[in-house]
């Protein structure tokens, strides 16, 4: 997963040690740890997991797998309107890599990227349990559904006015 | 505890409830194929995670296949493990995870030593379908100082997992990233150097593929054994002579230290000696220092640290100066074994033989990986001259000698050459676990007491427990011993030392199970964990075998000291036999 070097300031540090003692420490609060902290940050960069690993004595490995497995951590900051598109089942054979390629080329991004002026984000996510829509397609908490190839140009343009 | 029974291929069995599926044929003697599951019974190791479906069985009345390896036994159980439809299930499951893999099997490290090869043996794959569409993976190749990760040849057993974090607690290696993306690897997928890894090397002595290999030297051993300027010297550790004849085809255990030397010297080595006389040199140095440690403690100096904990084990040493950088004033500052040897062969040797230092190959033969790493460690050189140029595994050794067309079983038995061949029986158990502290007491307490030890076997020090503890008596001062093999076992003593909790006097830590025996660098057991108690038990053959059984009493040792030391501890001693170590919690991360 590709990530961005930052440097964390001091306040911040102390932010995620209070966000690890908000779940005792406990290794088994380590998923509900990761969504505060991305929550706060707005995404989950190796120098955040780093000192989550150090706070509640899990090796750092292990904390960049957890935030590997699942879609909905990232390691780069999201776009300003975060668009993610659902491979789930349903959607995955009524056309979403078709939309999803749509996406990627009317963006000029690959998933897990961020446009080069942080407007947009691409991500894939599994079943956003609304398979009746498929394909479905979510913009920061706007939903669409049926989406087709076509649309995608239209999708986007509602967010650069 | 309640029995169940059941049948397996049409035969009754009865077994404890909570048993396997897998665990109860074996009682009937069916071998129920695996690959990811491992079970290392005398090491309370067990690698479940019922991912490759190999171990698949029918189970009369339920729908899907069961993973024999996870599921458990019930009563009244019909099972079949060898059914048409289990043998077309487990040849698609090979076929799967043979469609991605690298086939270049012809030259890949584990050829010949390889679980999914035997595998596909076995199970008697001709040809992998799809292979035209097939995905291949494309991870990076990942060269470290001891070991090589070659990721595109996992097959997500995660072995390699277990051992890194449930046995050795070292945290360097996980599962990352999902689906088809899905490998083991480091924190942020960085290289092995910049993670936790101690180079313990368990992590390839599990490994049932070509995934992790070590960094082989052989072929710069050949350039220096054909290079008439070098003068080759090699060392060998106590624990190759217990397991090198496995590659060889003999039983676990077998001793093979004559025919060793011979094929050391008929490969072209100029000196072959043995680490078991740095071993007792380190006994030397490392018992005076727990002598004075303890007598200063008894003395009521309350500055003194104590436990003294040994230090010959690279593995461990690279364990603490991460985990533990704060104590790093606790473990004795011995070099190791290796170490020793390599800085006395390139000063009172080479002056000895007239030869420059820069004009002498060390090689040693080590059961080890992090051996690799230690001797490449900057302060174990002078003027960037290294004191053991290339350390290779026993693994490396066999290769070597079937290369020159040499059958071990059939070779003559030799003799070391002297002076730095000459060792102690206390030399040779350095490779089991409780062996150095065993070398130790021995010494040490002729030393403390003044008095002729009369039994030199100290059974209380064996052993394979995890964690042992015992009580030595020297003559009246009761002196308190741990012992701990594995990285798990030692941080559990470690975290009661920093807490101020520990009773021990003396503390010895081996990285691997068993200590050396069970080195990363040792034929590979395959599973079978009773090799390590085999290899154990040649170990302390070969001590009984002896005819000096105590460091102190080397002849050589004692000339060593009275021509070029002087005493141990000496500021000679210090220079050559010392070091120091570094806090390396910071340093990793950092790229």
């Amino acid at each position: 997963m590709s990530s961005v070097k930052i440097e964390l300031r001091q306040d911040q540090i102390e932010k995620i040690d209070s966000i690890c003692e908000s779940f005792g420490n406990q290794e088994g609060e380590l998923i509900n740890v990761l969504h505060k902290s991305q929550e706060t940050f707005g995404y989950l960069p190796a120098e955040v997991q780093e000192v989550i690993s150090e706070k509640m004595e899990i090796p750092a490995a292990k904390v960049y797998g957890v935030v590997t497995f699942y879609s909905f951590f990232s390691m780069i900051p999201k776009g300003e309107f975060p668009v993610s598109i659902c491979t789930g089942t349903a959607c995955y054979v009524r056309g979403a890599e078709t939309v999803l390629n749509e996406f990627k080329k009317q963006l000029e991004i690959e998933v897990g990227e961020t446009s080069t002026d942080g407007k947009f984000s691409l991500s894939c996510l599994r079943c956003v349990g609304a398979c009746g829509l498929a394909p479905v397609v979510t913009v920061g908490d706007k939903t669409y559904g049926r989406v087709a190839p076509d649309d995608v140009k239209e999708i986007i343009s509602e967010y650069l006015k | 505890m309640d029995r169940v029974k059941l049948t397996i291929d049409g035969r009754a069995v009865e077994v404890p409830a909570g048993t396997t599926i897998y665990k109860a044929a074996k009682e009937l003697g069916i071998d129920i194929p695996i690959l990811c599951y491992m079970d290392l019974k005398d090491l309370n190791i067990e690698n479940k995670p019922g991912g490759c479906r190999i171990c698949v069985v029918e189970v009369e009345g339920r729908g899907n296949l069961a993973s024999s390896c996870s599921t458990n036994v019930a009563a009244g159980m019909v099972v079949k493990t060898n059914s048409m439809r289990v043998i077309n299930a487990r040849r698609t499951v090979m076929e799967l995870i043979l469609s991605d893999h690298p086939k270049d099997c012809l030259s890949c490290a584990k050829s010949g030593n390889c679980d999914l090869q035997d595998m596909a043996v076995k199970l008697g794959i001709r040809e992998i379908p799809g292979q035209e569409y097939a995905e291949m993976s494309t991870y990076r190749l990942d060269t470290s100082p001891s070991i090589i990760r070659e990721l595109d040849k996992c097959i997500m057993c995660r072995r390699c997992e277990t051992m890194c974090n449930d046995f050795q607690t070292v945290g360097a290696l996980h599962a990352v990233n999902r689906g088809f993306e899905s490998v083991v690897a480091p924190a942020f997928e960085m290289n092995l150097e910049h993670s936790p890894c101690t180079y313990c090397g368990q992590c390839v002595a599990v490994c049932p593929t070509g995934a992790l290999t070590e960094v082989d030297h052989t072929s710069k051993v050949i350039s220096a054994l054909n290079d008439p300027t070098k003068t080759v010297v090699v060392q060998t550790a106590p624990a190759v002579r217990a397991a090198l004849g496995e590659e060889f085809g003999m039983e676990p255990g077998t001793r093979v230290t004559g025919q060793m030397v011979s094929a050391l010297r008929q490969l072209g080595f100029d000196y072959v000696f043995d680490t078991d006389f740095a071993a007792d040199l380190t006994i030397m140095e490392e018992g005076t220092e727990l002598l004075g440690r303890l007598t200063r403690f008894m003395e009521g100096d309350e500055e003194v640290k104590l436990p003294i904990l040994t230090s010959c084990c690279p593995g461990w040493v690279n364990f603490f100066e991460y985990n533990y950088p704060e104590m790093k004033e606790i473990p004795s500052t011995a070099r190791s074994p290796q170490q020793m040897f390599g800085s006395i062969a390139k000063s009172y040797f080479a002056e000895m033989i007239e030869v420059d230092r820069k004009d002498m190959v060390v090689i040693s033969i080590m059961p080890c990986l992090a051996k690799k790493y230690e001797c490449q460690r900057e302060e174990f050189s002078v003027d960037g001259n290294p004191d053991v140029d290339y350390s290779i595994t026993t693994r490396e050794l066999a290769h070597l000698i079937k290369q020159a067309n040499l059958d071990l079983a059939k070779l003559d038995s030799d003799d070391f050459d002297a002076p730095l061949g000459e060792s102690s029986g206390a030399g040779v158990i350095f490779a089991a676990t409780g062996g150095v502290i065993e070398a130790a007491t021995r010494t040490a307490y002729e030393i403390y007491t003044g008095k002729v030890l009369e039994k030199v076997d100290f059974e209380q020090l064996r052993g394979m427990e995890g964690i042992r503890s015992a009580k030595v008596d020297f003559d009246g001062q009761e002196i308190n011993i741990g012992i701990a093999h594995g990285l798990g076992n030692a941080r559990k003593l470690l975290d009661d030392v920093k807490a101020g909790k520990s009773q021990y006097h003396a503390i010895e830590i081996m990285a691997c199970p068993g200590g050396c025996i069970g080195g990363g660098g040792q034929p590979l057991h395959h599973g079978d964990a009773s090799i390590l108690k085999a290899r154990a038990r040649a170990i302390y053959a070969e001590d009984r075998d002896k005819p000096i059984r105590k460091s102190h009493e080397n002849p050589y040792i004692k000339k060593l000291y009275e021509e070029f030391l002087g005493e141990p501890m000496s500021e000679k001693a210090h220079e050559l036999l010392h070091t120091h170590y570094f806090d390396k919690r910071k340093k990793i991360f950092q790229v």
